[in-house]
């Protein structure tokens, strides 16, 4: 079988394809400050008076997304020496307990001579290519950090607020092995109400007058995302009842409408510590309010996610039909039950996802021959009119059929995925399911239709209905999903006999004990792929199959608010990595909490963190080690070419 | 893209003598407004579940379930739990063609959701199978239990209503499960296996269960609606 093909499930666009939510759209970044200074400068209205200053505050200031990065840039080339440190006083114990200084505007390029000083790295550009020469088409170029340059208006804007306690150089001094965000001092946004950050915030009751209160817990949120049409009809918002958020939809409208009407569209504002991004498709506005340091790109991306699934609901024509008809549309009750679908999509970006933040896919790890049989198992089943046929397990690719001249778009996949193991619906209803959807990538004006059955990894199947049917992330560990799609709707049950076909024949020559012992043992950490590496946790793309591998997250990254502590340190490489002119293809950051890398050549991208004591060169070896293992095991751990047909 | 209808593929449907036993097989569908219960009532059923937070269906779910009559006589329902929001209407036919029997449920605390249950009711009854078996489903008895003045429809009403138009009736509680099996037995009972023993329930190459392709003519990706 085609296991030859190089080319992949993911990388091309199939079809007529007229959305895409890829990534290198990092430009948003520099055209939105270009955008935003016009705007200060031409004294637009609703936004704050910024004419010189909006500059600093967009470019520079530590609240911008821009300057955000929770790196300390002790070795950076010039492109990115607009990267600064964070420094927020807030005591973030690793069990998610807080006691907060947080002085939120305070992160300064004298931090980075605070980063030398504590110092684990004498940058020197030979020094890093010593430590990282596997590839020779990498070009690294590192330069020692200096306060001249891009630092002079971050120096400008801050006067050494934060320069470490003693107490603190102390503890960070003191032992070799410490992990990473375990020290007193979390250098990323403020979380310190990212416990909280997914109750619910009860309606608006007039009489009981609990609304001052309620927008309080509102506004406390660090994450909003908002979606309205154009003529100013509320459509989703992720936190908070109508009752409660249609003032502010009213002055979201209104500015986002100035804009456009000026044709000068707005982008993203800043106020405070909170980012304001803005994407308009068509007749809908979205809204997204960020107070996790995210970028302009990556909070962009996201947005467009939610529109896809807007789309995978609606389609774009019948989209498009509603608001032509009547712009005044109220989108809510065609969208009725889309909702759930949002919501636990917006909570996946909240939490952090290294699936949305490198949009690509991952795959469960077996050998290469498992796959190549369980591919076959599925071309030998497939009926004429299966479009796609996918089995994934504990939210991660085992194998897909797809045809010669279409393959899979990652933010479809992203949308499937987020229904059918994030959102509780499908998983709940403990049977099989027929569901029409429209997948934007493949084709945004019309349905397909996908069959869906789950069968459980465990090995007795009881505690399955045990499991509280909402439960979302934590049951899909267990959970193998045979998905079969097709354009066809009325071919349920000849798909329902590909599937009883497929899990026979799995069953019989093997296959799914060994799916579900893979599910089971879950990912490796990083010390089971390398003994020894001081890696705590990394993320591997594998540009050319679009999917991604890492380590588990545990035992380091075990709580929600630790792996989002990991997801801002991620993001921040990411957007580093990403930025418009960044032709850094390594770049090595430290700060009091961590050090980590990024390494991104033609082939891959790279993303690394140890803890705050390694070395540069125990870094670098160990990013190495890394690499080299994943070249390795690399068809295990990725789908390359699949079963195709 | 051709259209099928693998008709026989999984066993001709309806029922089939072995000795003295008679065992038979039937699609039912259930139909009724958004968060009456359906799925609820489904999982009463097959899992006996149940979950005081259960999100909304998206498409349709398909479920089994065997229960036996008496000693001899054992009868598999095929069900579809269709989604009650209102873009999938038109889904539904696909799900009700071929049924042997449906469950139009309401919630009895929401008067408006009889209304509903009357409207598909009427469609059923002209647009499905002429045979077909239809039981209507007052849902959340348990809700009036402790507080009737939460009852909106009354049990004597919509009685009248179901005996007027020739409906099997039960109030039922999926959280209690009050009245589910009896709901589902009574439909078994009343089901063609009855009068003539073995035999198919209706004739005419109705495989039972299948989604018939008929009316459809083939349509890519690019030209249906499901709102
Ligand atoms: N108290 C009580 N609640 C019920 C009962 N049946 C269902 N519910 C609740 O009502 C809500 C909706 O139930 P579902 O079974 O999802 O309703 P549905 O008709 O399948 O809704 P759709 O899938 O949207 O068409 C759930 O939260 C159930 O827990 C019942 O008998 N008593
Ligand atoms: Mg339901």
């Amino acid at each position: 079988m085609p296991l030859d093909e190089r080319s992949t499930d993911a990388s091309e666009h199939a079809g007529p394809t007229s959305i895409d939510t890829e990534e290198e759209s990092d430009s948003g970044n520099h055209s939105r400050v270009d955008k935003n200074n016009n705007k200060g400068e031409k004294q637009r209205p609703p936004l704050p008076p910024r004419p010189k200053a909006g500059l600093l505050q967009s470019d520079a200031s530590p609240n911008s997304p821009q300057s955000v990065k929770g790196l300390r840039p002790s070795l950076q080339s010039k492109p990115t020496t607009a990267l600064s440190s964070v420094d927020i006083q807030t005591l973030s114990f690793p069990d998610g307990s807080r006691g907060t200084f947080s002085t939120p505007g305070s992160r300064l390029v004298s931090e980075s001579v605070m980063g030398l000083s504590t110092g684990t790295s004498t940058p020197s550009g030979k020094a890093s290519r010593a430590g990282i020469d596997m590839d020779d088409t990498t070009s690294l170029i590192s330069y020692a950090p200096t306060l001249r340059g891009n630092g002079d208006l971050e120096s400008l804007l801050d006067s050494g607020l934060d320069s470490p306690s003693p107490a603190w150089k102390l503890l960070s001094t003191q032992s070799e092995a410490a992990n990473p965000f375990e020290s007193f001092e979390y250098e990323g946004p403020s979380l310190h109400s990212f416990d909280k950050e997914f109750d619910e915030i009860e309606a608006v009751d007039t009489k009981r007058g609990n609304e001052e209160e309620l927008l309080i817990q509102w506004k406390s949120k660090l994450k909003h995302y908002i979606i309205l049409s154009s003529a100013g009809k509320p459509i989703y918002s992720r936190h908070g009842d109508q009752n409660l958020i249609n003032g502010y939809i009213g002055i979201i409208q209104t500015i986002i409408s100035f804009f456009e009407s000026a044709k000068d569209p707005l982008l993203g504002f800043t106020a405070g510590n909170t980012r304001f991004v803005v994407v308009t498709q068509g007749p809908l506005y979205l809204f997204a309010i960020s107070k996790l340091k995210e970028t302009d790109a990556q909070l962009r991306a996201q947005l467009d996610a939610l529109y896809m699934q807007i789309l995978s609901t609606l389609t774009l024509s019948n989209l498009t039909h509603l608001f032509t008809n009547r712009p005044n549309t109220d989108l809510r009750r065609p969208l009725e039950g889309t909702e759930t679908l949002l919501s636990s999509l917006s909570d996946t970006f909240t939490k952090g996802s290294a699936s949305s933040l490198l949009s690509a896919l991952e795959c469960l790890k077996i050998r290469k021959t498992q796959r190549y049989v369980i591919n076959n198992t599925m071309l030998k089943a497939r009926t004429p009119n299966l479009l796609y046929g996918l089995i994934v397990a504990g939210g991660r690719l085992v194998s897909v059929a797809r045809p010669k001249r279409h393959s899979l778009h990652p933010g479809d996949l992203q949308l499937i995925f987020n229904m059918l193991f994030e959102a509780g619906s499908v998983k709940a209803g403990g049977g099989e399911n027929w569901i029409p959807l429209c997948l934007p990538g493949f084709n945004n004006r019309g349905y397909l239709y996908m069959y869906v059955s789950f069968i459980s990894a465990r090995e007795n199947a009881e505690n399955v209905a045990e499991r509280p049917s909402t439960a979302s992330s934590v049951s899909q560990e267990d959970e193998i999903a045979i998905l079969l799609i097709s354009a066809e709707k009325e071919s349920f049950f000849e798909l329902k006999e590909m599937r009883d076909d497929i899990v026979e024949q799995l069953e019989k020559n093997g296959s799914m004990d060994i799916i579900k012992k893979a599910v089971r043992v879950g990912r490796s950490s990083a010390t089971e792929m390398v003994p020894g590496t001081p890696l705590r946790h990394f993320l591997y793309k594998s540009r050319a199959n679009v999917q991604f591998t890492m380590p588990s997250f545990s035992p380091d990254f075990g709580s929600a608010l630790a792996r989002r502590k990991l997801m801002n340190l991620y993001h921040a490489l990411h957007a580093s990595a990403h930025a418009k002119h960044a032709h850094t293809k390594v770049i090595h950051c430290i700060s009091t909490d961590s050090v980590s890398l990024v390494w991104t050549t033609a082939s891959f991208e790279f993303y690394c963190i140890a803890g705050p004591n390694t070395s540069r060169a125990a870094l670098a070896q160990g990013a190495n080690k890394i690499i080299q293992w994943v070249k390795r095991e690399e068809e295990r751990l990725f789908i390359i070419g699949g079963a195709v047909f | 893209m051709a259209t099928k209808g693998p008709v026989g593929a999984r066993g001709p449907a309806g029922s089939s003598r072995g000795g003295n036993s008679r065992f038979a097989q039937f699609k039912l569908v259930l139909l009724g407004e958004s968060a009456v219960g359906k799925s609820s009532l489904v999982l009463r059923f097959v899992k006996d579940q149940f979950d005081d937070y259960r999100e909304s269906t998206i498409g349709a779910a398909f479920l089994t379930q065997t229960i036996s009559l008496d000693d001899q006589t054992t009868v598999k329902f095929e069900i579809w739990d269709t989604a009650g929001q209102e873009r999938y209407k038109s889904l539904a036919p696909m799900y009700y063609r071929n049924a042997n029997c449906a469950v139009v449920v309401y919630d009895i605390t929401q008067a408006s959701s009889l209304d509903k249950a009357k409207q598909w009711i009427k469609e059923l009854q002209r647009q499905a199978n002429e045979n077909i078996i239809i039981a209507l489903a007052g849902n959340k008895l348990d809700l009036v239990t402790d507080q009737p003045d939460k009852r909106a429809i009354t049990t004597a009403d919509a009685e009248a209503y179901a005996r007027e138009s020739g409906l099997l009736f039960f109030e039922t509680s999926a959280k209690t499960s009050e009245n589910v099996r009896e709901l589902f037995t009574a439909i078994a009972k009343k089901l063609p296996l009855d009068q003539a023993g073995p035999r198919n329930p209706r004739s005419g190459g109705r495989g039972g269960v299948e989604l018939r392709p008929e009316n459809t003519s083939t349509q890519g990706a690019g030209n249906t609606c499901a709102c």
